[in-house]
C-alpha cells in the first residue's frame, strides 16, 4: 500500500496495456446494462457514422481506473474520478481487437492525505481520455 | 432532431431502490477484467476496513444507468439513443459502495447545449442510501451526434 508521505508530485505509474475485444464489450453490455447497439452491431455503428463498433466509454474509464486502484492498494481510496471521452476506442471484429495503453502521474498533493493522479489513455495513437484524473486518499 | 431545451432543469422521479449484491459486484469486476480481492473476497475487503466487498469506482454507472433510463428514453427529450456516445463522466464518493447498500437517486438535467454539429446533454444524480446517507454524486454528459439545430435546418 502506497503511503502519502512517500508520494511526490511527478511520481509516475508505468504504462499498462489492456486488450479490448468484442467479447469484452458484450460482457460489459450485460454487466452495465448499457446495450447501445454501437457497442455490438457493426452495421448500425456504420449507419450512424462510426468507423466500426466502439468500446463503451465506461469500459475505457474502468480500465484506466485499474491503473489507479492497483497503485493505491485499496480501491476504496478513490474519492473522485472524472474523465472526458475525447476519441472512441474502435474495436474491430478480429483476433486482436484494440489495445488501450494507460499511464499515470501524481500531479497534486492535497490536504487530508489526498493526492491527484492524472491519467493518460491512448488507443491507436489517439488520446481517448482527456482531463482524466482521480483523487485518492492514501494512508 | 434537436433536443428539447425546455428539459434543462427538469428533475425526474426518484429511482427505484437498487440493492447492491456481491454477485453483481463480481459480475461487474469480471466484465472489466479486474480481480482486485476487495471486489471479490469479503475477508480481503474487511481487512481493508470495509464492511463487505466494495464496488469498483466506476460501478456507480450501473445504478446511474438505471436511473438515467427515464432521462435518455423520455420521449419529451427527443434523444435518439443510437446517436449517443458518452462525452464525460465523473463520480465523487463520500464512501465506497459496498454489497448490501440499497441506493436511490433523483436525476436532474443540468444542461443541454450545442457543441459544433453535436449537442451535449448533462444530467446528474446524488446517490444516497434509502436512509438518506450520501454515497456518491454522478455527473454524466452524453453527446447526441449530429443533432445540433443548425444541422437539422
Amino acid at each position: 500500500v502506497i503511503r502519502y508521505d512517500d508520494v511526490n508530485v511527478g511520481d509516475t505509474i508505468p504504462a499498462r496495456d489492456f486488450t479490448v475485444q468484442r467479447i469484452n464489450l458484450v460482457m460489459y453490455c450485460g454487466a452495465s446494462g448499457d446495450f447501445n447497439v454501437i457497442h455490438w452491431n457493426e452495421r448500425i455503428a456504420a449507419m450512424v457514422g462510426l468507423p466500426n463498433v466502439i468500446a463503451h466509454g465506461m469500459y475505457t474509464m474502468a480500465q484506466a481506473g485499474r491503473v489507479v486502484t492497483d497503485w493505491a492498494g485499496d480501491p476504496g481510496a478513490v474519492e473522485e474520478y472524472k474523465v472526458r471521452f475525447s476519441k472512441p476506442v474502435v474495436v474491430p471484429d478480429d483476433d486482436k481487437g484494440a489495445t488501450l495503453t494507460v499511464s499515470g502521474e501524481v500531479t497534486e498533493k492535497l490536504d487530508g492525505n489526498r493526492v491527484v493522479v492524472t491519467l493518460t489513455a491512448k488507443a491507436a495513437d489517439d488520446t481517448v481520455l482527456q482531463g482524466a484524473r482521480a483523487t485518492v486518499r492514501l494512508g | 432532431m434537436a433536443l428539447n431545451r425546455e428539459w434543462i432543469g427538469k428533475t425526474f422521479p426518484a429511482s427505484a431502490p437498487y440493492e447492491v449484491s456481491r454477485v453483481k459486484i463480481r459480475e461487474f469486476a469480471n466484465a472489466i477484467g479486474d480481480n482486485n480481492p476487495a471486489y471479490l473476497d469479503t475477508d480481503a475487503a474487511k481487512a481493508l476496513g470495509h464492511p463487505d466487498v466494495i464496488a469498483p469506482p466506476t460501478f456507480a454507472i450501473v445504478i446511474s444507468f438505471q436511473m438515467g433510463a427515464q432521462v435518455v428514453f423520455d420521449p419529451g427529450l427527443g434523444l435518439d439513443y443510437s446517436r449517443v456516445v458518452h462525452g464525460e463522466q465523473s463520480f465523487s464518493y463520500v464512501r465506497p459502495i459496498h454489497a448490501g447498500d440499497v441506493l436511490v437517486g433523483t436525476p436532474r438535467i443540468t444542461d443541454i447545449r450545442d457543441a459544433g454539429r453535436n449537442e451535449l446533454l448533462t444530467w446528474e444524480a446524488a446517490i444516497t442510501t434509502v436512509d438518506g446517507e450520501p454515497v456518491c454524486t454522478a455527473v454524466n454528459t452524453l453527446v447526441s451526434r449530429g443533432t445540433a439545430a443548425e444541422v437539422a435546418q
